[in-house]
């Protein structure tokens, strides 16, 4: 996994609550065995008419938000499938943050593994950084996961809070398998025990 | 250890599977079953693969086939869409590789991996469960912790037998009293959802609970439990009782004999222990419910079958109203339009949340002697092999195709628009799957979740219709 340390970029605004996986990526496109090529059907549903062109009113297909790589959306995004499709699209478009006031866990969860730093921040900052995205290219936002904080255009900080763990491990780009493989004792004396009380979980 | 605190089912099962805690509070999870299918675990084989790992128990894990296939003859002459037919070889290739038990596609086991679980034996209470699948909170209908996952975490459990979590808040809802003519457990769970929204369960495991949910067959309790994670929660359960173990006695490979008594015994200490602390409760009338419908593109977005389609202007949160303008606009409503009133094109029976063979029956009851009204494409998809016979054996799928419903194939099927089970664009659709999300049915698609009784008078009257009007004309 990539290491997610500081970011400064374009922020595409899309003031929706409510982002399910499948507006994120469709199910019709989660046939591929592989995790990247996704992001060209990132928001396939919103980005392209019906005969396969570009629909120009949505956000992602306007200048400077092509290249954008933070998102700030609304209320519980990444609601519905636990397709991890969905940070895969997100990342292989070129978007590494997004901001919004609250997550769907599965979504949230899966953000982690893949280096898309999910922040949370109350509606009406997001309704403010929404404003200063809308500003384009002149606007740029930082994200800093090192700090935490968020900085505006005109400077301004905005602190936010991810769990110490899965900072730890975003910051260095670390696999959380390797982690817990260092368990490997206590998990061999949990499953020996629960043999032993359980026998019908190992029949 | 004396005078314990008192403890939720939740949390007693929770407990009993932690096998480590770090510092930040973070939990070691063990994982008992762990189930998989095509879709969410190819990249994750491939972690493996490239790390040189391989699958700590492939005996605690199953494999099946379910969401991209189609539901038509095409499975025995092999599988037409290039892209499915590389996905399905994927898993094959996979499951051999690395020794996992994997359900072929062409057995009668073969079925919808949130059927196949419970129906086979494999889902017990106690349990914890986890699939790459968002409803996987099904199986939490037998007394088990059950969740959906990503694909990283499908690779971290493959390898560990453990996921890595946080512990979560415990809810409490409990629907009393005795269900309304006409309605069944989804009618109870669309209802919740309504009341709590789609994110009213954040954070939280809900424990349902009470009269109405006590008085659900298995298959009731596994709706209620499926559509969980359309408000929100991680998990849904239901404290194992009688019904539970008459169920899992006649289940192909649950614990047997000695096993199974020695299992009740500690199944039975399970439930919640009177004085047990809940986070949030919420208690409704299982009488006040109607049958249920959504109207709008998310399962919050429901009324009873007697109600009128919103008027966005009623609305006073600007960011709400604009939300159902859209909602309005995208399902092709027009507010004060009675729901009685909307023509379906399709009408789907099927997906996990509704494909069982008491669903299938209550659809059949409705479907009786009557006939599909013209114009109207009503299909049945069983959820697995196993369903597709029992049905069979009871003359159900004669009565539904003489009533003019197709009988197809178990799978996914229409639920989720990755087969060729689809709507086209601007069709309506009656469906007793779980999301009505834009285009989640195919691009363009119109979804109105509901019940299968409710589905089948749909199918019979060319609209939506109130299926407390259509009741049984003869015995099945
Ligand atoms: S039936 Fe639908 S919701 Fe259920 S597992 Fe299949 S695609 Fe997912």
């Amino acid at each position: 996994m990539r290491a997610f340390t500081t970011l400064t970029g374009v922020a595409a605004p899309l003031p929706k609550a409510n982002v399910d996986t499948d507006q994120i990526i469709p199910a019709r496109f989660l046939k591929s065995i592989s995790r990247s090529g996704f992001g060209k059907n990132l928001f396939a549903n919103f980005r392209f008419k019906e005969d396969g062109s570009e629909n120009p009113d949505f956000v992602l297909n306007q200048e400077p938000y092509r290249k954008a790589e933070v998102l700030i959306a609304f209320e519980n995004f990444g609601c519905g499938s636990s397709r991890e499709h969905a940070p895969w699209a997100l990342l292989d478009f070129g978007i590494r943050c997004v901001i919004a006031p609250d997550f769907a866990d599965i979504f949230h969860n899966n953000c982690f593994k893949n280096g898309v730093l999910p922040v949370r921040l109350p509606k009406d900052v997001c309704a403010q950084l929404m404003e200063d995205a809308k500003l384009g290219a002149n606007a740029r936002i930082t994200v800093d996961l090192e700090r935490e904080v968020v900085v505006r255009p005109n400077g301004e900080e905005i602190p936010f809070k991810i769990d110490p763990l899965r900072r730890h491990l975003m910051l260095n780009g670390l696999d959380d398998i390797g982690q817990t493989m260092q368990h490997a004792p206590a998990i061999d004396s949990f499953e020996a025990k629960q043999k032993a009380a359980q026998p019908w979980l190992y029949a | 250890m004396s005078a314990q605190k008192p403890r939720t089912l939740f949390d007693k099962i929770w407990d009993a599977h932690v096998v480590e805690t770090l510092p930040d509070g973070t939990a070691l999870l063990y994982i008992d079953l762990h189930l998989t299918h095509e879709v969410t675990t190819p990249q994750a084989f491939d972690g493996l693969r490239a790390a040189g790992r391989g699958i700590r128990r492939p005996e605690a894990t199953l494999g099946v086939i379910d969401h991209n296939i189609a539901t038509d003859s095409s499975r025995y002459t092999g599988i037409v869409d290039p892209e499915s037919a590389l996905q399905v070889a994927t898993l094959e290739k996979n499951a051999a590789e690395f020794g996992m038990p994997l359900i072929p596609l062409l057995d009668e086991r073969q079925g919808i991996v949130h059927v196949i679980g419970p129906e086979l034996g494999r889902s017990l209470p106690g349990m914890t469960i986890v699939c790459g699948d968002s409803h996987t909170s099904t199986h939490g209908a037998m007394g088990a912790l059950a969740f959906g996952i990503g694909t990283s975490e499908v690779e971290h459990v493959l390898a560990t037998q453990t996921l890595l979590q946080k512990p979560a808040k415990n809810m409490r809802i409990s629907v009393d009293g005795n269900l309304a003519f006409g309605c069944s457990g989804k009618d109870i769970v669309l209802a919740i959802i309504g009341r709590i929204g789609t994110a009213g369960g954040t954070g939280h495991v809900i424990e349902y609970a009470g009269d109405a949910i006590r008085a659900l067959d298995m298959a009731g309790r596994m709706t209620v439990c499926n559509m969980t994670i359309e408000g929100g929660a991680r998990a849904g359960m239901v404290a194992p009782d009688q019904t539970t173990y008459d169920y899992i006695a006649r289940t192909p490979n649950g614990p047997k004999g000695a096993a199974l008594a020695r299992a009740m015994e500690w199944w039975k200490t399970l439930p919640t222990d009177a004085g047990a602390h809940f986070d949030t409760e919420l208690r409704l009338n299982a009488h006040e419910i109607a049958p249920q419908v959504t109207w709008g593109t998310n399962p919050e977005a429901v009324l009873p079958i007697t109600g009128i389609v919103p008027n966005p202007a009623d609305v006073t949160d600007e960011a709400k109203r604009a939300q159902t303008q859209r909602m309005v606009d995208y399902m092709g409503l027009t507010p004060g339009q009675r729901l009685t009133d909307l023509k379906v094109d399709v009408v789907f029976i099927g997906s996990c949340t509704n494909s069982r063979i008491e669903d299938i029956r209550a659809a059949a009851a409705i479907a009786k002697g009557r006939r599909v009204a013209d114009g109207v494409r009503a299909m049945v998809v069983p959820g697995s092999g196993l369903v597709k016979k029992a049905a069979e054996a009871e003359g159900l799928d004669r009565i539904l195709k003489e009533a003019g419903f197709e009988w197809r194939e178990a799978g996914c099927s229409m639920c989720l628009g990755m087969n060729p089970d689809k709507l086209t664009p601007g069709q309506r659709s009656a469906s007793t799957s779980n999301r009505n999300f834009e285009g989640r049915q195919g691009p363009g698609g119109r979804t109105h979740l509901l019940s299968p009784a409710m589905a089948a008078a749909a199918a019979l009257a060319g609209h939506l219709a109130d299926v407390r009007d259509y009741q049984p004309k003869e015995a099945l």
